[in-house]
């Protein structure tokens, strides 16, 4: 796996730069990966990539769309409008998890 | 006297009963199986229908349920840590329950998708009705838009959109009408498979057939009146003819019973299909949250292996038989011919032979009429050994043997 330096911690991303150890990640972190694809996380952003956290801690994988919409009572549009083109990407990409399995 | 209950008598459901029907004592263990028809559809025929195939579809869930098992046709209502309720308020008390009540199309999920147009110019064909009803139009489209589309994953058998659409493109070109057709595959998905070597040569076929692809696509809402699909991010895609699988989910008691997730799928082990909930319940086939394709394969091979944990299980020991997540699923391509793809939980479809190495006969991500009539003769096999339970020579779990990882990857 390689390992990159983001600000001043190191850490350990797949190929496409998902994080690959969920330990690794903090919330200043998640700042510092949500600027570099063009977010600025508010409170609304930070709903969401809290309970993909939490929701991850627990199943072991990351959720879906439809499970943070359901379970976090965020309605799918705002997804797209928080986190916009590919939300469920961009989620766990910021909330340091792997990229959603996308199904089988 | 021990009492199983299996809720719903599909492939899953019937293998089980009657593979343990062989091996429980009948003067020590009940078996009972629930289903709410008694109406048995093979669905991979479901595929062929909108193109004028015909025939040995349907036939009677009764049939294949051996002598010794109960079969009760009723709607289930609930479901308890002792008991199932059904809907006529009879109670089913159980030691063990087995969740085998599958996935169902849900267009009402969909805002608009049940308007005006279902079933006039928006079809699905993953039911018999709604796969009749598209021959029909099929049959009396002359040229348009056809735009095949997915709402959202899992979807029961993954491929079946991209065979649709193979088999839409040979059909046209068939009735000499595909030069006036612009055919389109819309996916939820950001490639047309969701396993990157199999994505990959897919995507290869669909661009061979002048299919265009519009993927990330997350549709919010159907407008009726303009024939068209709206996206969450405000794209729009029109249409003449729209065949949609609509959001699949489990079986509505699932989630009345507090049993189920998001999708009324049931968490279970993704190794031995045990309830993440109650130590007496278990999930298989589609019906259960397992992170491989909700597929009749599936189904068969989790069914072998469930039938030795379970009794291992109900004698109080450990249970060895580990599923690994292995499918194999046909893909019918066109012009009879098509290709199979098999694969589990680690491994992707790779390009190789099966079942035999360098032999096949089946070729294994790569198009051949072997396999097409592989596909045809297996519908046979499904009412004639599979679901009766008996021994089918294909090893359960997935092997390496004959299959190969392509030297360049994408």
């Amino acid at each position: 796996m390689p390992i990159t330096t983001i600000g001043s911690s190191q850490i350990h991303v797949d190929s496409e730069g998902f994080l690959t150890e969920y330990g690794e990640w903090t919330e200043s972190l998640g700042e510092t990966l949500a600027a570099a694809i063009g977010i600025e996380l508010t409170e609304a952003h930070w709903k969401a990539i809290r309970f993909l956290r939490g929701d991850f801690a627990v199943q072991g994988e990351t959720a879906t769309l439809r499970r943070v919409s359901t379970l976090a009572n965020i309605p799918i549009k705002e997804l797209f409008t928080l986190f916009p083109g590919k939300p469920a990407k961009k989620m766990a990409y910021i909330a340091g998890l792997p990229k959603p399995r996308g199904c089988v | 006297m021990r009492r199983l209950v299996i809720l719903g008598g599909g492939t899953a459901g019937t293998i089980v009963a009657n593979k343990l029907r062989d091996r429980l004592d009948d003067s020590s263990w009940k078996i009972t199986v629930v289903d709410r028809d008694d109406t048995h559809i093979y669905q991979p025929g479901l595929l062929l229908l909108p193109f004028g195939g015909t025939g040995d579809i349907l036939k009677p869930r009764g049939r294949f349920i051996a002598d010794g098992i109960e079969l009760v046709m009723a709607e289930v209502a609930r479901v308890d840590a002792e008991a199932s309720t059904l809907e006529d308020g009879r109670l089913l008390p159980y030691d063990y329950l087995v969740l085998a009540t599958g996935t169902s199309p849900r267009p009402d999920q969909t805002p608009g998708m049940l308007g005006k147009q279902w079933r006039q110019s928006v079809f699905d064909f993953y039911t018999y009705d709604g796969a009749v009803a598209l021959a029909h139009a099929l049959r009396h489209f002359d040229g348009g838009r056809l735009v095949v589309h997915i709402v959202d994953m899992p979807i029961k058998c993954p491929v079946a959109p991209l065979e649709f659409t193979f088999l839409a493109d040979a059909y046209l070109r068939e009735r000499g009408v595909r030069d006036d057709v612009e055919l389109v595959y819309v996916t939820p998905m950001s490639e047309v498979f969701t396993k990157p070597i199999a994505a990959s040569r897919l995507g290869s076929m669909l661009d061979a057939r002048k299919i265009l692809v519009e993927t990330d696509f997350v549709v919010e809402r159907l407008d009726p009146d303009a024939k068209r699909l709206v996206s969450y991010d405000d794209r729009e895609i029109s249409f003449d003819l729209l065949v949609t699988v609509p959001l699949n989910m489990g079986a509505d008691f699932i989630a009345r019973s507090g049993l189920g997730d998001e999708l009324n799928y049931v968490p279970v082990d993704k190794q031995t299909f045990l309830s993440k909930k109650y130590p007496n319940v278990f999930a298989l086939g589609d019906a259960s949250d397992i992170p491989t394709s909700k597929a009749g394969s599936v189904a068969h091979f989790s069914a072998e292996l469930f039938v030795e944990n379970f009794l291992q299980y109900v004698q109080g020991n450990p249970m060895t038989h580990l599923f690994d997540g292995h499918a194999n699923c046909f893909v019918e391509s066109g012009d009879g011919k098509a290709l199979l793809i098999d694969f589990n939980y680690d491994t992707e479809p790779l390009p190789g032979r099966y079942p035999v190495p360098r032999l096949g006969p089946f070729s294994l991500l790569k198009e051949s009429a072997i396999n097409h009539r592989g596909k045809l003769a297996f519908r046979w096999m499904y009412w004639n050994v599979l679901l009766p339970g008996r021994p089918i020579p294909l090893p359960a779990n997935m092997s390496m043997a004959g299959k190969h990882q392509p030297r360049e990857q994408e």
